[in-house]
């Protein structure tokens, strides 16, 4: 089976750290994956934001990028929604037979990670060892555009050391939504703040979520308030074993280094 | 110039020039048997606030005696049902509107009308204002609605009764008493239709 | 105010920043939406095949909207042959003209009004005001906006945004001047203010020649309108008064009777989070001696057919008013309904005002975006309407709109721009080293440690700023991944 790493745009840029993890936790599963280098976004910030045309170059460089490949796989619920749900409508827009053609194909083949290792690799225990107090939060692409259910849970559950707690109204979108959180930003940071209060009252390390993006605005703001409450990604948690753990440079603690390495 | 009705139905069919009709509908998911429809129903009434009282044939007047309390009542004229004292609304079924006015219906404490269909889902009884249950204004008027239903009257859905109703009649389905989630959302019961239903149950 | 907007109203962002800083107002829709919320899980979960009966609503409303043309004429024929009289409107104008036309010419002065969403939509109760004619709203909600000179903010509630303390100084300050005042002893309790209602309205609806109703559905087959309600105000209009005027969307008609059936069973649970509302009237033009005996039905258009063209927002004429979305909306949840500059709020609003009324206003353009398309909209519809999809395509017609300009909006160079980048990875390669650059400098210079120890980028200028005003940003890394990817062979060397 040939795999492809979706990387997505806001990790290749801000958050390297998730996709080394992703690359540490599958060679760990014993998957060669590959990251094809003519990839650069799932053009969903076009395509959310209304610029149909301009997102028409954008979905061509994916399908070009990714063609090939058995499986795509992407530490993003949202950037997997947006090649499942929304490629077909870009490639419609274009008028280019091939272009739909070739979005049918890249599609489907999109996972975001949980359900990659779940219903793809068919674990739920990927040997990790993270030995901290977290809450999750269910992103709302992966939730309700994905439906990737109870399966991020399912592989936190069998993460060694790892205490999960519930998160309060779990299930309430955090309030980032891409170009939202800038057009709206007002309206979003609301939404944001009781989330992050919703964080603070579990009492929780870190919140971890499938999605950067959603990360960057909770995190944001729980750092904006000093809570010492961090964010960090599944894949940076699945990646984490008893070898790297508290090692500056091991992928899951990345972060916690800054990214000097 | 063309009529507002002309142009709307040819704005219709332009918009939907090239869109092709829908094929046949799925049908709605059908009802899951219920083995105590009587005692499901009597559950669901109750659950809006409203009274339930069951009792026997040969109870029914009595029972409707003391639901009324002495308060003054309006029955259709088919009841079938003696209720002393009571005013037996003249219009029913007469074609005109000569009788109680809504003000003289003001004025009664009560009415006692019988149902067309009892649906224990949702605890819901629909009146198709029939002769033993009247013009719609007076079940609705006075505060006091005491409502005779059949067990056998009663089905277990929404569908079941869709299925025995006659389209070609005016029909009221009420759940419980009047109410209103207005304020703040809090359900409160008692606004302008009857504050009190009271349904006697005939098994 | 026509296709349901109000005039004058600033565009959302706006609107959402002053309501989200009334504390009253917050704190009122966050106890309402919660409470609504929680009753409709708790009345949908008894429902196993919940998710069949969506479907099979859908089916029917969509089945209706396919075949709209020939619905409506066997509409008008079942209504005509029933007693009714029919007429047809284009606009809002058209509507009123003729509601205040059949009420002239029965002399009446004054209409009793059920709770309808098409009279508010078409303004009404304004037009009507200038023809010399008091409309009087019954609704309990709609009684507490039309006293306290207010605009509705959500579709079954419509003073949702009010609290108890409100509606009694509301009552006691303006009862009086139309009708019946608030009894001295008023208290803020519910049911102490619905019988405040009660005792004020009776008059109005014991002398009342005419009424005006909308509907929830209107049945080709049968000609049978439904109007579903609760306090009973609704059955008091559609059976006292003489002539009752009932103002109808073109889309409300379902094709047969039994069509009826999926929709009962969804639109209570959704809409108030009960197994079964309180009264649902069924009609068919004149009953000989119950209730109206003359009936008059007008069936408007009013931007309906211009949704209808639209292949993607058409699936929002199968709304059934419930308000569902309005509810478990986070977005509607802190700013309420008055943002939305509309009759029509919520993410229902958010696409069912572009889709009657174009995006040619800065206002409506506006309501694609006021969503973080999270979703939870369409998860609750009980017709399966698909708004993130709908608010999306809305949002490409608006920026379809302006491609024309002669000088490009800030957002649309800059989107330009990155899509440029995004068109090709050697750009990309180009960006990130100009941004880990950046990430370099600001890592020196940052002056805050985001927990975890990472460096923010400290606050950004122009439009960045909406981003770190508050929430702090990681600065950028000096090595992106895929130049680490390339430096290290994917971490093998």
């Amino acid at each position: 089976m040939r795999v492809a790493l979706l990387v997505t745009c806001i990790n290749d840029a801000l958050y390297p750290d998730t996709g080394k993890a992703v690359v540490t936790l599958l060679r760990r599963l014993g998957v060669d994956v590959d990251f094809p280098t003519a990839q650069t976004c799932c053009a969903q910030p076009m395509v959310n934001t209304g610029y149909l045309d301009e997102a028409v170059p954008v979905v061509r460089t994916y399908v070009d990028a990714f063609a090939g490949y058995d499986a795509i796989v992407t530490p993003s619920g949202s950037c997997a929604g947006s090649a499942r749900h929304q490629h077909s409508i870009v490639a419609r827009r274009s008028g280019d037979p091939a272009l739909e053609a070739a979005v049918a194909q890249t599609g489907p083949r999109t996972h975001e990670l949980s359900e990659f290792l779940v219903d793809v690799l068919g674990v739920t225990d990927v040997g990790a060892y993270f030995p901290h107090t977290v809450t999750y939060h269910p992103t709302c692409h992966s939730l309700r555009m994905l439906g990737v259910g109870d399966r991020p849970r399912q592989l936190l559950e069998k993460v060694r050391g790892l205490t999960l707690v519930d998160l309060p109204q779990a299930e309430e979108c955090c309030g980032f939504g891409g170009t939202f959180a800038v057009k709206n930003a007002d309206t979003s940071v609301a939404m944001g703040s009781d989330k992050a209060r919703h964080v603070r009252e579990t009492g929780a390390e870190m919140v971890v979520a499938g999605d950067n993006s959603c990360l960057m605005h909770i995190g944001g703001l729980l750092s904006r308030e000093r809570s010492g409450v961090r964010p960090v990604h599944l894949a940076e948690i699945l990646a984490s074993t008893e070898d790297s753990e508290g090692r500056s440079d091991g992928p899951a603690v990345g972060a916690r280094a800054g990214e000097r390495a | 110039m063309t009529s507002a009705r002309d142009e709307i139905l040819a704005a219709v069919r332009a918009a939907l020039d090239g869109v092709e009709p829908a094929g046949p509908l799925p049908p709605p998911p059908t009802v899951r048997p219920v083995d105590d429809l009587v005692g499901l129903f009597v559950e669901r009434v109750e659950d809006y606030r409203a009274v339930v009282t069951r009792c026997a044939a040969d109870e029914v007047a009595a029972t409707v005696a003391a639901a009324l309390a002495g308060g003054s009542a309006v029955v259709p004229s088919g009841l079938g049902i003696e209720v002393p004292g009571s005013v037996v609304d003249p219009s029913t079924g007469s074609g005109h509107r000569d009788g109680l006015s809504a003000t003289d219906l003001d004025g009664i404490d009560a009415v006692v009308t019988a149902a067309r269909v009892g649906i224990a889902e949702t605890g819901t009884i629909v009146l198709d204002h029939a002769e033993d249950q009247g013009r719609r204004a007076i079940s609705l008027v006075p505060d006091l609605h005491v409502c005779v239903v059949r067990a056998d009257q009663v089905v277990a859905d929404v569908p079941d009764a869709v299925a025995l109703l006659d389209p070609a009649r005016a029909l009221t389905w009420i759940s419980g008493p009047s109410a209103t989630s207005d304020i703040e959302l809090d359900r409160v019961e008692g606004v302008h239709g009857p504050r009190t239903l009271h349904v006697v149950l005939v098994e | 105010m026509t296709g349901g907007t109000f005039v004058g109203m600033p565009a959302f962002p706006e609107a959402a920043r002053a309501a989200l800083g009334d504390t009253q107002l917050r704190h009122n829709l966050a106890h309402a939406t919660h409470t609504i919320r929680d009753k409709r899980a708790r009345v949908v979960a008894e429902v196993e095949e919940w998710e069949e009966l969506r479907v099979a609503g859908t089916a029917v409303k969509e089945a209706a909207l396919r075949d709209l043309a020939t619905h409506l004429e066997q509409l008008e024929a079942s209504l005509t042959a029933r007693g009714a009289t029919v007429h047809w409107a284009r606009d809002a104008a058209e509507a009123c003209a003729i509601v205040a036309r059949v009420t002239h010419a029965h002399g009446a002065d004054e209409v009793v009004k059920v709770k309808s969403m098409a009279t508010a939509e078409i303004g009404l109760n304004e037009a009507l005001e200038a023809e010399g004619i008091a409309a009087w709203e019954t609704d309990l909600a709609e009684l507490i906006v039309q006293l306290g000179d207010d605009l509705p903010s959500h579709i079954l509630v419509p003073a949702i945004h009010r609290n108890r303390a409100e509606i009694r100084e509301i009552f006691r300050r303006r009862m009086g001047d139309v009708g019946r005042p608030a009894p001295d002893d008023l208290t803020d309790e519910p049911s102490v203010l619905a019988a405040a209602a009660r005792a004020h309205l009776r008059e109005k609806f014991l002398r009342a020649k005419v009424a005006v109703s909308g509907a929830n559905f209107a049945v080709a087959e049968t000609g049978t309108l439904v109007v579903v309600e609760s306090e009973g105000n609704g059955r008091m209009c559609l059976t006292l008064p003489e002539v009752l005027i009932s103002v109808v969307g073109i889309e409300k008609v379902v094709p047969t009777w039994r069509d009826l059936d999926p929709l009962l069973r969804l639109l209570p649970r959704s809409s108030t989070g009960e197994r079964m509302n309180p009264y649902t009237s069924m009609w068919s033009g004149v009953t000989p001696g119950d209730g109206p005996q003359e009936v008059h039905v007008v069936l408007i258009d009013n931007g309906r057919t211009r949704a209808l063209a639209d292949d993607v927002g058409r699936q929002a004429l199968r709304c059934i008013r419930c308000s569902a979305c309005l509810n478990v909306c986070p977005v509607y949840e802190r700013v309420g309904g008055h943002a939305y500059g509309s009759v029509y709020p919520g993410p229902i609003g958010a696409i069912l005002n572009p889709l009657l009324n174009g995006v040619s206003d800065p206002q409506t353009a506006s309501l694609p975006y006021a969503s973080s398309l999270c979703g939870a909209c369409f998860e609750v519809c009980p017709v399966r309407i698909d708004i993130p999809s709908v608010l999306v395509d809305q949002r490409a017609q608006v920026v379809d709109s302006h491609r024309g300009d002669a000088v490009p909006k800030p957002e649309a160079v800059a989107m330009r721009a990155t899509a440029w980048a995004f068109s090709d990875a050697r750009r990309l390669r180009w960006a990130h080293r100009a941004s880990g650059g950046a990430g370099r400098v600001l890592d020196r210079l940052g002056r805050t440690t985001l927990p975890g120890g990472r460096r923010a980028a400290g606050r950004l200028p122009g439009p960045g700023a909406a981003w770190t005003s508050a929430r702090d940003l990681p600065a950028p890394p000096a090595e992106s991944f895929r130049a680490w990817w390339q430096r290290t062979d994917g971490g093998r060397r």
